[in-house]
């Protein structure tokens, strides 16, 4: 019992030790990466709809954790939306990527143009 | 076997020399599939969907991976191979990044013993600057886990029971190895990525 009380301690103590080390995140990570792994890990169930679900849920909580979303969010996020055949929005998120991140200016206005062609 | 440990020993502590670093220091970072010199075809994307994260939290804007892929496959260039071979002045055209990293995975898989597995993987990184076209960094890694060990998934608390069950269902233990092998890449001392533009100015050692 001691013994055990002990190990649980020990490694209370390591966790803290391990997190103590890290600097906090800059962004909100969520689900984003995941969600891009399946998209080629698991096309079949990484849905758009699946994935437009999960990402929505994930900008309530970056905004209930006083978090930014990270770089590529947004941009993903629109093309799902995109997929789905909702140009508006997906128009929208592009430009929310384009006011966050200016470095994405030209690849956002890029996708944004392919918004209209098709 | 002291042979070995001296050469790693000299090879790793040597410090990286930052000068065209410094002269060009990048903004932007495209990432782009990584080259699979492994024989798990899984590598390339299992390795490219974790690399997103660390650049990102050292203070570079990181171009969606996944639409820079597709935009690339939309424009004939379906393996990553061929986009590899993409001319630095296009991919400042297109993408208007400043510079591209180009990984190539020498390892990524495991190995099946009677009792155990164990995973490798092994990437080898390169950082160039699209208007010079100079290396402005180049590193590289090699992560090991074996089937002993504990804790290998690398999904935080945040992520959502579903998307935890659809990767895990994934069951690829390179793709977890992968996070650790970007952590080696990027940060050892002396020699790892340096800090861009988004990293917070009170906490630069």
């Amino acid at each position: 019992m001691n013994n055990q009380k002990g190990i649980l301690f020990l490694s209370l103590a390591v966790v803290a030790l391990v997190t103590g080390c890290q600097s906090p995140d800059i962004y909100y990570w969520g689900n984003y990466e995941n969600l891009v792994y399946i998209t080629y890990a698991k096309p079949g169930k990484a849905t758009p709809e699946f994935q437009v679900q999960v990402m929505e849920a994930d900008v309530h909580k970056a905004i209930s954790a006083n978090k930014p979303l990270p770089p590529g969010f947004h941009a993903h996020l629109g093309y799902l939306y995109y997929q789905l055949g909702k140009a508006d929005l997906a128009l929208q998120e592009f430009q929310k990527e384009k006011a966050q991140f200016p470095e994405s200016a030209i690849l956002m206005d890029r996708l944004s143009a392919n918004l209209a062609k098709k | 076997m002291i042979g070995m440990l001296a050469v790693t020993g000299c090879v790793t502590s040597k410090p990286y020399d930052y000068t065209i670093f410094h002269a060009h220091p990048p903004h932007s970072i495209v990432v782009l599939p990584p080259l699979n010199q492994s024989t798990d075809i899984k590598g390339t994307y299992g390795y490219l969907s974790t690399v997103t994260r660390p650049l990102a939290e050292m203070g570079y804007y990181v171009f969606p991976v996944a639409e820079v892929d597709q935009l690339m496959k939309e424009n004939g260039l379906p393996t990553a191979g061929e986009m590899h071979q993409v001319p630095l002045d296009k991919i400042g055209e297109i993408i208007g990044a400043d510079s591209v990293l180009y990984i190539t995975l020498r390892k990524y898989g495991s190995k099946y013993e009677v009792i155990s597995s164990v995973t490798t993987v092994t990437a080898d990184a390169k950082l160039v600057d699209v208007k010079t076209g100079l290396t402005l960094w180049e590193g590289t890694a090699t992560a090991q886990q074996s089937s002993g060990d504990s804790g290998g998934s690398i999904i935080g608390a945040l992520v959502t029971a579903a998307v935890t069950q659809v990767v895990n269902s994934a069951t690829d233990p390179a793709h977890d190895v992968s996070s650790m092998a970007n952590f080696q890449l990027f940060t050892p001392k002396n020699r790892g990525l340096l800090y861009g533009p988004y990293f917070p100015k009170d906490k630069q050692q």
